[in-house]
Order: structure tokens, then C-alpha cells, then sequence
């Protein structure tokens, strides 16, 4: 909402304040000021000449060159290209020195040999719209009224000197959509007296209801329905003080009628209609209902196609206007309109919020009425529109006004206990203060019944802590003071989950890895991409009704898809390596109507000079931290997604704590990422639950170990897995570490062979092993590998 | 028998004299000073002597020996110096190469400004709450006073699940959440993903972060409510921030407030970063509406409390000077490797 300062001075008188100070205290009261513009900045030393002399340019057929007084002791010399330049006309001038908007510098310099001092100006170059003059101007300089005096400020003249102050306006505050509105805050903001001028016109002998009537058939749509008529209407253009208020505002104006229908709306908040009367069928005005489908041409000369929850405005055989929202383009004015019917009406704001979306459209009065407008403001502003129509004198008001009043809310009547708000805000505002602030929003305060009556314009004030609201704003939100929580102690602290996923991001970043944010929903089409089956769970999600666009469109059950892009697109931008893990939920849909399970997982990438082992280093470098013991690795070579011979399902005990891989490599090409790339998602649920939190201490070993060596070739398809067990299962309590140290494969070897090498500690905890005792189990271990694995000794 | 013993003194203090390295050293001692060496040849021949001269004799030997090998040790101790000094000087290098350092990942910008955010929570007696993503309509809306058709729809564009399920366009469903399982004294905090159908550009997305803070108990005042956050910003951007609250309006709350803090750029002059104000826009709060309470089935004549809504992208690109949201969900490891 843009509010030009010197509009206030109609109601309440803040002289002094300087426009930075009037944004710094409206600001804290709860009308926060986006901006301060001062529309003419950009105009500086143009002011209004008058041509003395005007002769044709010695070197030129077009240039002119001009003696013009320009308000100083001397006239001056400034060489002018424009047609229509003549002595004896006022023109605005751009002196030596001079800016025009966008920056221009004028500075005095010759045309052809000829000194000139400045520059005659067109309206275009003094940023000047047609609307604003009221008129289109002939091409060339702007000539400007025969009364404007030599010397004085263009901006002065053309309104220009204005400070316009936008206002973000939150919802609930419908009555500051206005001029009137604002000027209630700013004289509450600066305690100074508030007053809205009467509103004065005559009306003619013959009465309203002989020539309209009006049918309100709808009374809860419809709140309050005024009209009244204007006969012998000249439409023209408005003044021009009136357009150069709407210019402020940023309203184009049309002409007086529809300027007037304008500029009360900006006032008094207050949306109008202006129906030209011969096109008004029956001369009768019924508030209905749509027919289902009934069509209407708005405005805009758009069709729009109405429902029966919609609410229009009819004449005897048609549709007029679209209620609240638009007139229709039948009953529009036209410049040989001469009887106007004006509507002032209240209508139910939510009813017109939901028209507004149906039909696409949201217009200053939609957006104003679905906030929900005061019915008691319907009559003040049709007569302010009669009123500026005699001071314009467009038109005579018809005597009489047709008042159809529907179902209005009642007003709530407020517990007035001071102590209690005192006790809320935590300050000590004595009663008498709470009233002078209360009296002055126009709250009723009855001081027997300790009851407060909020106004009709302000529907956000219903209980006790809105009104605390208000004396907290006019009290001053920064004197209230600042304490610190008193009362019974709350433990601040973390749980277990929270702690784990402490554990993970210190444990993972230690790895090298680094953390990456990614969006939750993906693309439906990620599923195939990642070769994910026809059949699979996965495919089953939960979709957005109203995504931003198909690529966004459904919540992710997997996050490979996103580790991916990530992954390629650090590829993309030649990182030459990457590490990276992300923390964050899949959705798992649960039926309809029900919220889906939100897991969370913990997704593993890298790429560049990394190998499966480098992944799974990660996942054990992890589960160590987490204290997570028995995991088991167990090849997976049927997962789409995932290198048939490096994927591995990670399980603890039956629990499947994940699944890590090699990124199928067509499936990586699909993600654009030409190198191998290594990725794994674990359930942060599972390894929670399979994280022992409870470390005991185990006693140093009081004896020494002795270590022997074993190198064996066995079947190259015979997983390292299967060798430690089996040696552990020999070895017994004895054997207290075992380290794989090499494995071998090639020359030497026979094909389908490879050499495994371990060393293994033994030791006993009661007495030192003898050489004898390590020697036989070794050779234990040996003929068990023999046996189990078909093993062999090197 | 005496002057075979001088000779050896002579001989090895002559070759002593001469010895630069530990090898030649330890080949005297065993020639003349080992079992079977010079010395001991020399005093086997002692059973030839006189029982006079025995003593003196035996008692020269002892002291050509212990001389001997007192002036051995003395060498070798030089000797080992010199050398151990020819090393360290050997051993030179050059202290400004680069260092060995094992290549640490980093936590993402917005995780570490919200563990600096927790933590000063906790520190205040705040616990931390999660919850679903994907909301009802119920939580996210009707519970906050915010009916259907309410003007403050518009403002949040809703992503849509069904008629009643929406990707939560705020935390502050958690509220709600939490009043319902928990009785009063409650301070919890509940950071989590958001979603609005905004276009993505240098300061939307249609994902973001907000921490939702939430305190109910009896005689909870809006001065605690400013008293809490002016101490959460202070911890968070330094002593010397000051906090502006300004009216504002969220359904939820009443009396609704927006925080600013002073331009942590300019520290409150105006700038560019602050548009010239002085200050920055970081939270929204206020108290806890009545009839959200009375929704909770918490009584609003026995209990109070406020709420307040952080935007976490916002406090980290003001921590950390970031003019581009799109930043924090691109993952480009040049970025992620600056924090």
C-alpha cells in the first residue's frame, strides 16, 4: 500500500517529521514501511521558462534558438530542436547543471557553433506519464500552463515533491489498505488528534428508488448493499490534484468518474462500482447467486464461466459484475455515460477469495474484500464519491440511497483486566494509559463493566490478547523489558538419535566425506534411470497435486538419484574427486489419506581414484564409531542399480543396516558421470538400534603374543569371509587377532587359484604361549582350511 | 716386563691420537685391551716375576688399563658428538614445504550453523523435536488458527499431497506436536525442511530450513519472549548485536513480533546488505495464541508461552556472506570446502 506523505495532512497533522523518522516510528508500531520514494528525486534544477525569443538556428533548418526567462537577472540562450517551440510559451527547463531521470546530465555546451545553457524539455524526458497531464501531449517540448511562474521548481508544478511511503500491510489488518486507515496509525503512532472531514453535498429533489431498485437475495455473501445515483454526468478528466494523487499511488487515471470510484477506494479502503445506468436492463440491480456455467464478459473482455457458489451483481436479464471482483464490460462507463448508479457494498470475504481463484482473477478489490472489509464503511464511502462529484462537478446527486443491509457479524464484547494483560506482556502499563490507547483506536471502553468494544473496522481485535497486541504496539515493543525464563527447570539435552547422528557427521567428515543438501522430491522419471524394476516397492510414492514442474514432482523413496546428480555434477565441473554423504528422509507411502513413513538415511558417494574398499573403509570407519560389532558383508548381484560383482548388502545380526556399491555403470552414464562411482544408503534407524552404547572395559593382556604367518592358495571364488571363519573356528580363544596382510592373483598361480596370506597373533590370558603351542595350531588352522576349504599350504 | 706394558700405553695413545671413527676405536680395545689382547699376553708372563715385583707389576698393568680405557671412552664420547652433529646437520630440511595432513570432509554450511543454534538451545534448557514432512492439513494450518480460506494461505503457496495433506509449508505444525504429547513446562526446539512453490532464484527456494521454538508454562511474558531471543542472538552473533522487535502478524501468535538484528555487515549504519536499514530481518515470533493452546487442550488462562520461527538459510548467509541460496542445494565441493 503506497501512501504519498502529504496526504495526512486531510486528517491528522504530523508536521516536522521528516519522512525517515515517520518510516522508523510506523515501523514499530506494526505498519513496517518497505520504502521512502521521493518522486521527483531524479529531477533536479528544471524549472519553468518562458520563450522571450525564438529565431530559426543560423547553420540548421531545424534548430531554433531561444532566449527564455528562467527566473534569474538575466534571460538565456538555449538552442531547442523541438517543432513546436515559440515565443511567448511557458516550457520547462533543464539548466546548466541540471539531472532528468535515468541519470541524465545536462551541462551547457554549443549546437552548431551557438552556446546553449540548457535544454527545453519534452514530457517524456521529465518522466512525466500522459495520465499524470491528463492529456496527450503534441510531439515535442512539453508546454506547460500560461499561469505557471518563470523560475519555480517543475516538480513543484506537477505535484513532484511528494514522499511516497510503501507499507507492507499483514493480513489481518484490512482497514490499513487505506489512506484512512494509515492516518488512524500514524496519528495513534504520534498521539496527535485524528479527524476524518465531513462529508458534504446536495442532492436533487427526485429520489433513488423511482428510478433503481435492488434486490439483495444472498444476505450472508452479501453484507451491506448501498447505491446511489448521479444524473447529468460529464464524463472528462479529473483534476489535477486528483490525478496527481492517483499517479502517486501508482493508479493510471481513466477519467472523473472512474478516477473518483479510484480514488475512494485508495482513501477510505472501500472498493466502488460505477454502472452506466442505460445499460442496467429494468433499471434493477438483484445480488445473486450464479447460474451453474452462466458466462460473464468482464472488464477485460474476458469470458468468464461462473458457478452457482459465485456471487454476481444482475440487472433484470443479465449478469453485471462478478461481485467483488470485477465489473462487467456491458455496464461499463463511456465517455457519453450520463446517469451512473454507484455501488458501495460488503461482501463476505472469504466467498470472494474462492470466486477470485476460480476464476483467475485477483483485482485492488478482491484482494481488498477478502480480508474481510467493514460493512459500516459502505455509506461514508458512497458519500464521498457523491461529495467529490459535486466538487468536480461531473454530475448532480440524485436525492436518497438505497441501504440493503445483510448479516453482519456482531461485534465481540471484551473482559477489559488490565492486570492480566500487564501480566501477559510482562510489563506495568497503568489502566489509564491502556485506555488513552484503547480510545484512540476507537475502542468502546466502558470502565464500569470493564468491557472494551473493538470498532467494526477492525475485525482482527476479538479477545484479550489481541487488545494486549494493541497496547503492546502503542506502549512500545522496545520498552517492554527483556527477562530470562523463570519458573521450573527444563533439561536441555539430546537424544539418543540426535546423539547418533552427532556420531555419524564427526565420524564420516573424519573419513574425508562431506556433507551435501539435496531437494526431497525428484523426478518420477529417476526410477528408470536407475534401472529400478517395474515391480519394485520403491516406485510407489507420494506425489505432489501442484508440483513446480514434473522434475520435482515426487517425494523421493530412494536418495541415490539425488547422491547421483550431486556426483555429476561435481564430475561436470571437473572436480577431480569427490566424498560426499547426505542425512535426510525418504517417504515411504503408507495409503491414502495417511501420512507416509519418513525414515531417514544416510547416503555415501564418491568418485575419483576410490575403490569399493574406500567405501567400505567409510561404512567401518562408521560402524566403529557407532559400536556396531558383527557386520557382515554379503555379496548382492541381482541389484539393477549396482555392479553385479561389487555390491554388498551390509547386515548386523538379521538386521540390514544398508546396501553399498559400484554404481552400475549404464546407470552412471545415464547420470552423465563417465568414471566409476561408488555409492551407499544405510538405514540411520537400523544402526541405532544395532549400536551398543554400553563400552566396558576389557583388562590389557598380561601375556605376550605369538605371531605366525600363513600363506595359502585356495579357489579364487572363496570369499576372504569364509577363510577368517573358518580360521577363527580353529584357532578358539588362542587366536587373538587375525589380519589379512595379502592377497595374490596371476602369475605363478593357477588361474582359477589365488594366495591368501594372513598373520594371526596367539595368546593365552593365564601364562605365556610356549613356540610348541603357536607351531600346533597353527598346523590346526592348516588342516582345517585343508579340509573345509580344499586349502593348501605354500 | 714395565716397559713392554709403557710400549702399549705409548701404542695406543699414539693410534688414539690419530682415530676419527668408532670402528678403529673398538679394533684397539679388543688388539691391546680384549681377552685376548696385548695387555692381557703381557701380564701372562707375570708368573716369570719375582714375588716383589708381582705386585707393582700387576698394579701398573690395572693402571695402564683403566688409563686406557678411560681416554677409549673420551674418544668414543668425541668421536659419536662430531658425528651425530655431521648428521643432524645432514638432516636438513625445508620447514616451509607443505604439511601431511589426512584429508578431512566438512560438515554443509547450514548443519553448522544450526549445531552452533542447538547448542545455545540446549544451554538454555531447550530440547530438540522432529517431526513428519508430510503434514496435515490439520497441523499446518487449522491448529494455528489459520482456517480454510484464511487470506494467509495465499501468502504461503502449499504444495499439495491430498485435500489434507500438504508438505508442511512452516515447523510450526511442531508446536501443536509437541503441546500435544507433552504437559507444560515445555521448551523445545524443532529444526526441519519446509516446502513453498516458490520458482528457485538467488533468494527462493522451494525448500528451505526453519527452526520452530516453542516455551509454554505458567507466567510466561513477552518480556521472556524478548529476553530469551536477544540472548540467542547475542550468543549467536556476538555481544555486541542489538535486536529490534517490531509488530507483526502470524495467526498463531498474538501479539506477533519480527525480530531484526543490527546489520552484521555494517553494524547498523546502513549498507547494502541491510537495503540501507540498519538492520536485518532474522525470525518471527510472538505469543502463543489462545486458541491454539486451547487446541492443544492446554488451558490459556492457567499457562502461557511464546513460539518463534528462524529461517536457517538466512542465518547462514548472513554468518557467512552468501548473496546466493541456490548455493546451499547445488553441492559443489568448491563450495562445500570453504566451511
Amino acid at each position: 500500500m503506497k501512501l504519498p506523505m502529504s496526504w495526512l495532512s486531510d486528517y491528522t497533522d504530523i508536521g516536522g517529521v521528516t519522512p525517515k523518522e515517520y518510516a522508523d516510528k510506523l515501523t514499530m508500531t506494526g505498519s513496517k514501511v518497505e520504502s521512502v520514494e521521493n518522486i521527483g528525486a531524479e529531477l533536479d534544477k528544471v524549472v519553468v521558462g518562458e520563450v522571450l525569443t525564438c529565431e530559426m538556428h543560423p547553420d540548421s533548418d531545424h534548430l531554433h534558438v531561444c532566449t527564455v526567462n528562467a527566473g534569474g537577472a538575466e534571460p538565456i540562450q538555449i538552442v531547442c530542436g523541438a517543432p513546436n517551440v515559440a515565443a511567448g510559451q511557458k516550457v520547462p527547463v533543464a539548466l546548466n547543471g541540471s539531472t532528468l531521470p535515468g541519470g541524465v546530465k545536462i551541462k551547457k555546451g554549443k549546437l552548431r557553433g551557438v552556446i546553449s545553457n540548457g535544454m527545453i524539455c519534452s514530457h517524456e524526458e521529465l518522466g512525466l506519464s500522459a495520465s499524470l497531464l491528463g492529456y496527450e501531449p503534441e510531439y515535442g517540448i512539453l508546454v506547460l500552463p500560461e499561469d505557471a511562474v518563470p523560475g519555480s521548481d517543475i516538480k513543484d508544478l506537477f505535484g513532484l515533491n511528494e514522499n511516497v511511503v510503501e507499507f507492507e500491510i499483514t493480513s489481518n489488518r484490512p482497514d490499513c489498505f487505506s489512506i484512512i486507515g494509515l492516518a488512524r496509525e500514524t496519528a495513534v503512532s504520534f498521539k496527535k488528534p485524528f479527524n476524518i472531514p465531513a462529508r458534504k453535498f446536495s442532492e436533487t429533489a427526485e429520489n433513488i428508488n423511482d428510478t433503481l431498485s435492488i434486490e439483495v437475495l444472498d444476505k450472508d455473501k452479501c453484507r451491506r448493499y448501498c447505491s446511489r445515483l448521479i444524473k447529468n454526468v460529464k464524463i472528462g478528466p479529473s483534476p489535477k490534484w486528483m490525478r496527481e494523487r492517483l499517479e502517486a499511488c501508482g493508479v493510471r487515471s481513466i477519467n472523473n468518474m472512474v478516477d473518483i470510484t479510484n480514488y475512494v477506494l485508495l482513501e477510505y479502503g472501500q472498493p466502488m462500482h460505477a454502472f452506466d445506468l442505460r445499460n442496467l436492463a429494468g433499471h434493477k440491480i438483484t445480488v445473486r447467486r450464479a447460474a451453474e456455467g452462466e458466462v460473464i464478459k468482464t472488464l477485460d473482455e474476458q469470458n468468464r464461466v461462473l458457478t452457482s457458489e459465485d456471487l454476481v451483481i444482475a440487472d433484470a436479464e443479465k449478469a453485471v459484475a462478478i461481485a467483488g471482483v470485477m465489473g462487467g464490460f456491458n455496464s461499463e462507463i463511456k465517455d457519453d455515460t450520463t446517469e451512473v448508479a454507484f455501488e458501495s457494498a460488503t461482501f463476505d470475504g472469504s466467498s470472494v477469495r474462492l470466486t477470485a481463484q476460480r476464476v483467475g482473477l485477483r483485482t485492488e478489490a478482491s484482494s481488498r474484500y477478502e480480508k474481510g472489509l467493514d460493512y459500516n464503511n459502505t455509506v461514508p464511502a458512497i458519500e464521498r464519491a457523491c461529495q467529490l462529484v459535486e466538487e468536480l462537478g461531473c454530475g448532480e446527486v440524485v436525492g436518497g440511497m438505497i441501504d440493503i443491509m445483510g448479516n453482519v457479524p456482531e461485534q465481540p464484547v471484551i473482559a477489559f483486566r488490565p492486570e492480566k494483560i500487564n501480566a501477559f506482556l510482562g510489563t506495568d502499563v497503568s489502566t489509564d494509559k491502556m485506555i488513552e490507547i484503547l480510545t484512540a483506536l476507537e475502542v468502546k471502553v466502558d470502565t464500569d463493566a470493564m468491557t472494551l468494544v473493538p470498532p467494526s473496522f477492525r475485525p482482527d481485535l476479538q479477545a484479550e490478547a489481541d487488545i494486549a497486541e494493541e497496547i503492546a504496539r502503542f506502549y512500545g515493543y522496545d520498552i517492554i523489558p527483556t527477562t530470562l525464563l523463570s519458573g521450573e527447570a527444563t533439561r536441555g539435552m539430546k537424544n539418543e538419535e540426535q546423539k547418533t547422528e552427532d556420531i555419524i557427521n564427526s565420524a564420516l567428515t573424519a573419513q574425508g566425506m562431506s556433507e551435501i543438501y539435496t531437494y526431497t522430491f525428484v523426478s518420477p522419471s529417476v526410477f528408470d534411470k536407475l534401472s529400478i524394476p517395474a515391480d519394485s516397492p520403491l516406485r510407489n510414492v507420494v506425489r505432489i497435486t501442484n508440483p513446480l514442474g514434473e522434475d520435482t514432482s515426487v517425494m523421493r523413496t530412494t536418495t541415490i538419484g539425488s547422491m547421483l546428480e550431486v556426483l555429476a555434477r561435481n564430475y561436470n565441473y571437473r572436480n577431480a574427486k569427490a566424498k560426499l554423504f547426505e542425512t535426510a528422509k525418504v517417504f515411504l507411502p503408507t495409503g491414502a489419506g495417511k501420512l507416509p513413513q519418513e525414515p531417514v538415511v544416510i547416503t555415501l558417494g564418491m568418485y575419483g581414484g576410490v575403490d569399493f574398499f574406500d567405501l567400505k573403509g567409510v561404512c567401518e570407519a562408521l560402524f566403529e564409531q557407532l559400536n556396531i560389532n558383527n557386520v557382515s558383508y554379503e555379496p548382492v548381484s541381482d541389484n539393477p542399480t549396482y555392479h553385479p560383482g561389487r555390491c554388498a548388502v551390509i547386515k548386523c545380526g538379521k538386521l540390514v543396516l544398508g546396501t553399498i556399491g559400484q554404481i552400475m555403470p549404464s546407470v552412471a552414464r545415464k547420470f552423465e558421470i563417465e568414471t566409476d562411482c561408488y555409492v551407499g544408503e544405510l538405514s540411520l534407524e537400523n544402526m541405532i538400534k544395532c549400536a551398543d552404547s554400553n563400552i566396558k572395559y576389557t583388562h590389557l593382556p598380561k601375556y605376550p603374543a605369538l605371531t605366525r604367518d600363513f600363506s595359502i592358495l585356495l579357489d579364487k571364488a572363496t570369499p576372504v569371509a569364509e577363510i577368517e571363519k573358518v580360521m577363527k573356528k580353529a584357532g578358539g580363544k588362542l587366536l587373538a587377532s587375525l589380519e589379512l596382510s595379502d592377497v595374490y592373483e596371476g602369475r605363478q598361480i593357477p588361474e582359477d587359484k589365488k594366495s591368501v596370506m594372513y598373520k594371526a597373533a596367539f595368546r593365552a590370558d593365564d601364562r605365556s604361549l610356549t613356540g610348541e603351542e603357536a607351531d600346533n595350531l597353527h598346523d590346526k588352522i592348516v588342516k582345517k582350511l585343508e579340509s573345509a576349504l580344499g586349502a593348501v599350504l605354500r | 716386563m714395565k716397559e713392554k706394558l709403557e710400549q702399549i700405553k705409548a701404542d695406543v695413545e699414539g693410534i688414539l691420537k690419530d682415530a676419527v671413527d668408532l670402528d678403529t676405536l673398538e679394533n684397539i680395545r679388543i688388539k691391546y685391551l680384549g681377552k685376548k689382547g696385548e695387555l692381557t699376553s703381557v701380564l701372562k708372563g707375570m708368573g716369570k716375576l719375582s714375588k716383589e715385583e708381582r705386585p707393582k707389576i700387576g698394579a701398573l698393568a690395572n693402571e695402564i688399563r683403566s688409563r686406557l680405557e678411560a681416554e677409549l671412552d673420551e674418544k668414543k664420547s668425541a668421536i659419536s658428538a662430531k658425528l651425530e652433529e655431521a648428521k643432524l646437520k645432514a638432516e636438513v630440511i625445508d620447514v616451509t614445504m607443505p604439511g601431511r595432513k589426512q584429508p578431512e570432509g566438512k560438515l554443509h554450511p547450514l548443519t553448522k550453523v544450526l549445531n552452533e543454534i542447538k547448542d545455545i538451545f540446549i544451554g538454555m534448557g531447550f530440547q530438540i523435536a522432529d517431526g513428519p514432512e508430510v503434514e496435515y492439513d490439520y497441523y499446518n494450518f487449522e491448529a494455528l488458527n489459520i482456517p480454510k480460506n484464511h487470506p494467509s494461505r495465499d501468502t504461503q503457496d502449499t504444495f499439495y499431497i491430498e485435500d489434507n495433506i500438504v508438505l508442511r509449508t512452516q515447523t510450526s505444525g511442531m508446536q501443536v506436536r509437541v503441546m500435544e504429547k507433552t504437559k507444560p513446562p515445555i521448551r523445545i526446539i524443532a529444526p526441519g525442511r519446509v516446502y513453498r512453490s516458490d520458482t528457485v532464484d538467488a533468494t527462493h527456494s522451494p525448500v528451505f530450513h526453519q527452526i520452530e521454538g516453542l516455551v509454554v508454562d505458567k507466567n510466561v511474558t513477552m518480556a521472556d519472549l524478548k529476553g530469551t531471543l536477544e540472548m540467542f542472538t547475542k550468543s549467536l552473533y556476538g555481544e555486541d548485536t542489538r535486536v529490534r522487535f517490531r509488530p507483526h502478524h502470524f495467526p498463531f501468535t498474538e501479539p506477533s513480533a519480527e525480530m531484526d538484528v543490527s546489520c552484521f555487515v555494517c553494524g547498523g549504519k546502513g549498507c547494502s546488505v541491510c537495503k540501507g536499514e540498519g538492520w536485518i530481518e532474522v525470525l518471527g515470533c510472538g505469543m502463543v495464541h489462545p486458541k491454539v493452546l486451547a487446541n492443544c487442550d492446554i488451558d490459556p488462562e492457567e499457562y502461557s508461552g511464546f513460539a518463534f520461527g528462524i529461517g536457517l538459510e538466512r542465518i547462514a548467509m548472513g554468518k557467512y556472506d552468501i548473496d546466493d541460496l541456490r548455493l546451499f542445494f547445488e553441492n559443489d565441493l568448491r563450495f562445500l570446502d570453504q566451511f
